[in-house]
């Protein structure tokens, strides 16, 4: 009996802040206009958000592009089509692993610390206070990081990219002495820009929008203690690293199946 | 001029305020006290319109606050301040930030206003020399005088104050003390003081609103409650370990538990 | 807190370079450049199979690309495939009776049309058909040829 009892009360739980999410999604979409007329609030989170995440991406990006070009041309090597290498590299970085693995280094260390910034706001009564001076939060604080995430991100997506594919040349062509010319010239006769890249591009940016959701609702709803933050914080992750995984899935499914 | 009618609030199970009504006099300063967890706070989230009570209505100037419009209740806020019990400063920006903060926000004074205004607010509360700090560097009393200035940015016609006398020192206790009693005078305001520090308390408010359980335990001017008759009242107002609140938590017969195997 | 002026800065700095990154992974890593839809037309031309074949695959002659197959679909008519394809308009004088073959690139590779030019003077214009053309071909029917030729050679 208990077990049916704690199964509903779960459900019943989650539909809750489901349902609270999305309000407050509705919310955030209402407060945009806010920030784009406030640049220097917006820069500030581009900042905080984008700038700060660049290292670890572009770092990320340059080693994994290096390993796909060591993989490659290690597999590739036994057909004879090393000179494959080029479309192997930028495809898989361009329609999957460039958005992401972005999207997956910018939830842990972008969206954790936007859960953190909100939930101590939240306990520090900062969020009250401010309700109390007749400035909305969620045009002041939640709406500009929600803008920022969603520019971030695929800007975040396209550098990792592109530096990955640069680490693809290094290892293959530098150091494994795969022809550079097939390297570009068969990665650009394969690669199109409107299936491939862009594609990538619409992806990275559903990502942004779920994960910086994700990572501001955390925020916004934690239970305003210290315990309550971490809690909050390990949910951003967890939850942003499910839907990045499964929102991947059915893109490329839409995008690349039907080609 | 604020009356709270027959308002009923509960979370969960508990009822905080069981169909209570009380009202405060405008220009004077009114307490509500009472034990802790007693929902102090919380009135003062239902007087701002942050909660909506569950029955009853708060009504300020002859308007129903739960009834406004978002529009309406930002504007009835910007006439409100308030003093949270952690002062609630922006920890990202300077003294003198928090304090233009919401004159930045509400109105479009050229800056040279605004800091005429800032250090006036600064002045009025001791802190001039301090507009520069951040609010990591403030003590907490230094932190409350920052809140109460900012709490006055916009020249409120009412002010509400969530325990403002909890773990401040002695010296710091006088200065809040005197700075909420000058100011509800000189500024003409309508204060609220919300706390359980008897004496710091009733030593400046004109009326005392006592809650317990949910409903209004005693009321009057603090010398009438001194000398209430209430057995009650007596014992919160003069801090008497044992009373109508026993010292023993109910418990068996002593001899009977030290015996027990 | 830093400066806010150092922070624009590296703000401005960040969305240039990923600017960068996205004009990179456009024009040196993708086809982008390759043809644009201005400044070209159109040809068609039947196949009895075409199989391989893709929309998108190039169209070559004397082994430089020249431009893009766009459509493939089956004629209910003739019963066999017709394919258009664009051609950058650059290349105009492409005599009316050249022919189009399906080809392989490599061993494995992937099919695209390779055209052979003709002689006459009239030279192919929007809209018009390439008459003479070459079929992919299917491997099987190669092998099956090959033994069936071996077969009644003994």
């Amino acid at each position: 009996m208990k077990f049916f009892h704690s199964i509903g009360q779960i459900s019943l739980q989650s539909l809750a802040k489901l349902g609270r999410s999305t309000l407050f999604l509705s919310a955030i979409i209402n407060s945009l206009g806010y920030p784009l007329l406030r640049p220097k609030l917006l820069i500030r989170q581009i900042y905080s958000v984008g700038v700060l995440s660049f290292w670890l991406v572009a770092i990320s990006g340059l080693f994994v592009g290096m390993v796909l070009g060591l993989q490659g041309v290690y597999t590739l090597s036994t057909f004879g089509a090393e000179s494959s290498l080029g479309i192997m590299v930028a495809a898989s970085l361009v329609r999957e692993l460039g958005p992401v693995v972005s999207a997956l280094l910018f939830a842990g260390r972008a969206g954790s610390a936007l859960t953190a910034e909100i939930g101590l706001m939240k306990t520090t009564e900062q969020l009250s206070g401010m309700e109390m001076m007749a400035i909305d939060p969620l045009k002041y604080i939640i709406a500009p990081r929600f803008l920022a995430g969603f520019i971030s991100l695929p800007l975040l997506a396209a550098l990792f990219s592109a530096i990955g594919i640069w680490g693809g040349y290094i290892a293959g062509v530098e150091l494994l002495n795969v022809d550079v010319g097939a390297y570009w010239s068969q990665m650009q006769s394969a690669i199109d820009f409107y299936d491939d890249i862009v594609n990538g591009i619409i992806k990275s940016i559903i990502f942004a929008w779920i994960i910086t959701w994700i990572a501001l609702f955390e925020g916004y709803d934690a239970t305003p203690t210290s315990a309550g933050i971490s809690r909050a914080t390990t949910k951003t992750v967890v939850n942003s690293a499910f839907a990045i995984l499964l929102f991947d899935f059915l893109l490329t499914a839409l995008m690349f199946g039907t080609s | 001029m604020i009356s709270i009618n027959k308002l009923s609030f509960a979370r969960g199970d508990n009822k905080i305020f069981n169909n209570i009504s009380l009202t405060i006099q405008p220009h004077k300063i009114t307490a509500i006290m009472g034990p802790s967890g007693t929902g102090k706070t919380t009135l003062l989230k239902l007087i701002s319109g942050q909660l909506k009570p569950d029955s009853g209505s708060i009504m300020i100037n002859e308007q129903n606050v739960h009834q406004l419009s978002r529009k309406n209740l930002y504007a009835l806020r910007q006439k409100m301040g308030m003093l949270f019990q952690s002062g609630a400063l922006l920890t990202d920006m300077s003294v003198y930030d928090n304090i233009a903060f919401p004159i930045r926000e509400h109105t479009a004074l050229p800056e040279s206003m605004i800091r005429t205004l800032v250090l006036m607010k600064l002045n009025a509360v001791g802190l001039r020399g301090a507009k520069d700090l951040m609010p990591s560097e403030l003590s907490g009393g230094m932190a409350r005088r920052v809140a109460m200035a900012r709490a006055l940015a916009l020249d409120p016609e009412m002010i509400m104050y969530d325990e403002p006398f909890t773990g401040q020192d002695p010296i710091s206790l006088g200065v809040l003390v005197k700075l909420i009693a000058t100011l509800n005078q000189t500024l003409q305001l309508t204060s609220i003081i919300v706390s359980h520090d008897v004496q710091e308390t009733a030593a400046i408010a004109d009326y005392i609103y006592l809650l317990s359980a949910g409903k209004i335990a005693g009321q009057g001017t603090p010398e009438e409650l001194y000398s209430s008759d209430s057995a009650w009242v007596q014992q919160f107002m003069q801090g008497k370990p044992d009373g109508p609140v026993p010292f023993h938590y109910p418990a068996q017969d002593y001899q009977n538990d030290l015996l027990a195997h | 807190m830093m400066q806010y002026k150092a922070l624009e800065i590296s703000v401005g700095l960040f969305v240039s370079a990923a600017m960068a990154a996205l004009f990179f992974l456009a024009m040196q890593v993708s086809n982008f450049n390759a043809l644009q839809n201005t400044n070209s037309y159109t040809l068609t031309a039947h196949f009895d199979n075409v199989s391989g074949l893709k929309t998108k695959s190039l169209v070559s002659m004397a082994g430089v690309p020249i431009g893009r197959v766009t459509e493939i679909s089956f004629d209910p008519e003739n019963y066999d495939a017709l394919v258009k394809m664009r051609i950058d308009a650059r290349y105009n004088t492409i005599p009316s009776d050249t022919s189009a073959s399906i080809l392989t690139a490599g061993l494995l590779g992937e099919k695209y049309i390779g055209l052979t030019p003709g002689g006459l003077d009239e030279f192919l214009q929007e809209g018009d058909a390439i008459e003479l053309t070459q079929s992919a071909l299917v491997l099987e029917k190669l092998i099956s040829q090959f033994l069936f030729q071996s077969a009644s050679k003994d």
